[in-house]
């Protein structure tokens, strides 16, 4: 089924928010760490993946998902996070290492929990992949119609886990969705020197469970085929792998040279720019510009907010990293 | 008043444990290979699938990272997951589930989330079935933040244990020694058998228990090691030395007090330990005891598993596990020194 209007608003409008927000996390993290870019430095330190570019596919699942529904995502975690509905205050705190982040500053960028969503994530590939089968199970139990979702890269489609996994959810008819976000390359491996297969949605066929491939990293196109994998879930049919081809608009992390990618590759990936594209679309189909851009100047507001709230907070006294270790 | 004994296996006592849970609590489930039909390789969850049925006594394909990474998503939804690694050895397919996830849930979620689950596990060798299946790994799990790691010397420890175990918030590994399980095909030291009490109770985690009281040399040791010291201090006595045993019964978080007040008391110390010799569980404990003030009569020791893998034939992994007769030497000799 299309998206109403009302949805492809609400996915316009969160893949602007993302957007917005990685936009605004690259200018907080290269603080401190110019002219010499040093990891540890700057208001942000550590490892940074950004989702530019990938923020379809997370508003074209994510919106078919409630509260309840699990998520578990991946080391690129923020524009699922987003779309989940993950407090922006607390995440932006969270990856600043404040006090009120949602763990305290205890998990960064790459270990966001939000229980009032279901949603997290964790750094290590495909591992999200058995968590996502065991709340789907957890749904499944106690007769609720509730369902799962583990978000994944194209990478983790060649762990052993990835495999377990799909094997599990088959056999146990679990409902949870499994999302390839295919962004063509495994930090700096292309795909076609990893898969032995160009499409992995095919593999699901090994598992006896629905596969879709969705090659346009459109929005609408995402939301159309997660909507019958989320409605097969919750009718008791069982989980389903959709791979989506999206694009990877910046480096694997910040500070990333890129070396290894073709002359060419990034500009070409910009000028499709999905959420470009989306809102021209938007208009073609008589949404009023001024609307559009309505939603912008909010969404930046929002944006901005949350890194006022971020900056403003205190960092976390030392005695609480001792803190949560045992609930 | 004469009081009926029901002398339990480990195995008996344990799936009394979690069938008593999950006639209580509807969020307890167990999942692992072979537990329904079969009841468990080690007898853990005897009865409890034609009890409970296969929606919450789940056999699973031999897909260790899938179906531990699932109990992680369970206890996260709320669930009470008991998850079965057949044995320890296998945690290498299968780790990070265990110390990514399960082990750090709480801490980055700020105690939001937290991971009530139980990872039970088969530990020991001795049955010459060598060096995948024969080890012991206490250390390697005591060792990471957030695991909390517990193993009975007998059934009435295993029941309660347990209890505490599916009642505790956290991810605790449940280790069980082959030795002392009470497998008919496998041997079983007597000494594990006990009477089992019908009602439920919990042994704290976190809490050794004195095993037997002594004056002249603390030996300590955990599952089937408390045995093999038992046995000894039994020799020892008839040669007027009079050995406390402490059965650590926790593995982490250690019961460093008890550990002190025992040594504070004999001033004499050995650890033995089944697991590899180094970095490990014996390490630990007399890190514990020379960390108190204590006026030592005799250097602390340890009796432990030399580090080298389980070899297969009898012939060469006997002489290299620890004993009674071992322990007995090893007193023998620190009460000489001090003699001479």
């Amino acid at each position: 089924m299309p998206p109403s209007l009302e949805v492809r608003l609400w996915m316009y409008t969160n893949m602007v928010k993302s957007r917005r927000y990685e936009e605004a996390i690259k200018l907080a993290y290269l603080e401190g760490k110019r002219p010499l870019f040093n990891m540890a430095k700057g208001p942000i330190p550590g490892e940074m993946h950004l989702s530019s570019g990938q923020e379809p596919c997370a508003v074209g699942v994510c919106a078919h998902l409630r509260a309840e529904d699990a998520v578990t995502a991946t080391h690129r975690p923020h524009h699922i996070a987003i779309a989940k509905g993950v407090d922006l205050n607390g995440m932006t705190a969270e990856i600043f290492g404040k006090r009120d982040g949602l763990s305290g500053g205890r998990g960064g960028h790459m270990h966001l929990f939000d229980p009032t969503v279901n949603f997290c994530c964790s750094g290590i590939v495909a591992q999200g992949m058995g968590p996502a089968v065991g709340a789907g199970l957890a749904a499944k139990l106690r007769a609720r119609d509730g369902v799962a979702v583990s978000f994944i890269g194209e990478g983790a489609a060649n762990q052993g886990a990835f495999h377990e996994s799909l094997n599990l959810a088959a056999v146990w008819n679990v409902p949870v969705i499994f999302v390839i976000e295919d962004n063509a390359w495994g930090i700096s491996v292309a795909k076609e020197s990893s898969t032995a297969i160009s499409r992995n949605s095919e593999r699901a066929a090994a598992y006896g469970m629905a596969g879709w491939f969705v090659p346009d990293n459109d929005a609408d196109e995402i939301y159309a085929v997660a909507g019958a994998a989320v409605e097969r879930a919750r009718s008791g049919h069982g989980p389903s792998l959709i791979e989506i081809q999206t694009s990877r608009l910046e480096g694997h992390f910040m500070g990333d040279a890129e070396g290894y990618r073709p002359k060419g590759e990034v500009q070409a990936l910009w000028a499709r720019d999905p959420i470009v594209s989306y809102r021209q679309r938007l208009v073609e189909s008589g949404v009023d510009d001024a609307r559009l851009g309505r939603i912008e100047r909010e969404q930046q507001v929002a944006v901005d907010a949350a890194f006022a709230f971020a900056r403003a907070s205190n960092y976390p006294e030392p005695q609480s990293a001792l803190q949560t270790v045992f609930a | 008043m004469s009081v009926t004994k029901r002398r339990l296996t480990i195995a008996k006592a344990m799936s009394e444990a979690i069938a008593a849970a999950m006639d209580k609590d509807p969020s307890v489930l167990v999942l692992g290979e072979d537990i329904g039909r079969l009841g468990g390789v080690f007898g853990t969850t005897q009865g409890l699938l034609d009890r409970f049925g296969a929606d919450r006594v789940r056999d699973t394909p031999i897909s260790e990272t899938a179906f531990i990474g699932a109990a992680v998503g369970l206890a996260a939804s709320g669930m009470r997951p008991i998850v079965e690694l057949m044995f320890v050895d296998f945690f290498g397919v299968c780790m990070d589930a265990i110390y990514n996830l399960a082990a750090k849930q709480s801490y980055f979620s700020g105690g939001r989330v937290p991971c009530p689950m139980v990872l039970m596990t088969s530990v020991g060798g001795g049955y010459g079935d060598a060096g995948q299946h024969s080890q012991c790994l206490y250390a390697t799990f005591a060792h990471l933040p957030g695991l909390k790691v517990v193993m009975p010397s007998n059934s009435h420890d295993a029941k309660g244990l347990m209890l505490s175990a599916i009642a505790d918030p956290n991810p605790v590994v449940f280790m069980f020694h082959k030795a002392l399980q009470g497998m008919g095909w496998l041997g079983t030291v007597p000494g594990s058998i006990v009477h089992v009490p019908v009602e439920d109770y919990t042994v704290p985690i976190g809490r050794a228990q004195v095993a037997k009281p002594g004056q002249d040399i603390t030996l300590v040791g955990v599952g089937i090691t408390v045995h093999y010291a038992l046995e000894a201090a039994n020799s020892l006595a008839a040669e007027g030395i009079d050995a406390e045993v402490l059965d650590l019964r926790t593995i982490a978080p250690l019961d460093r007090d008890a550990i002190a007040a025992s040594v504070r008391k004999t001033r004499r110390l050995i650890v033995v330990d089944d697991d590899y010799t180094s970095f490990g569980l014996s390490a630990e404990v007399m890190a514990s005891a020379v960390e108190c003030s204590v006026d030592w009569l005799s250097t602390p020791s340890r009796l432990a598993y030399p580090d080298v893998p389980v070899p297969f034939s009898p012939a060469l992994e006997h002489p290299l596990l620890p004993s009674a007769s071992k322990i007995c030497e090893r007193v023998r000799s620190l009460l000489r020194r001090r003699a001479a």
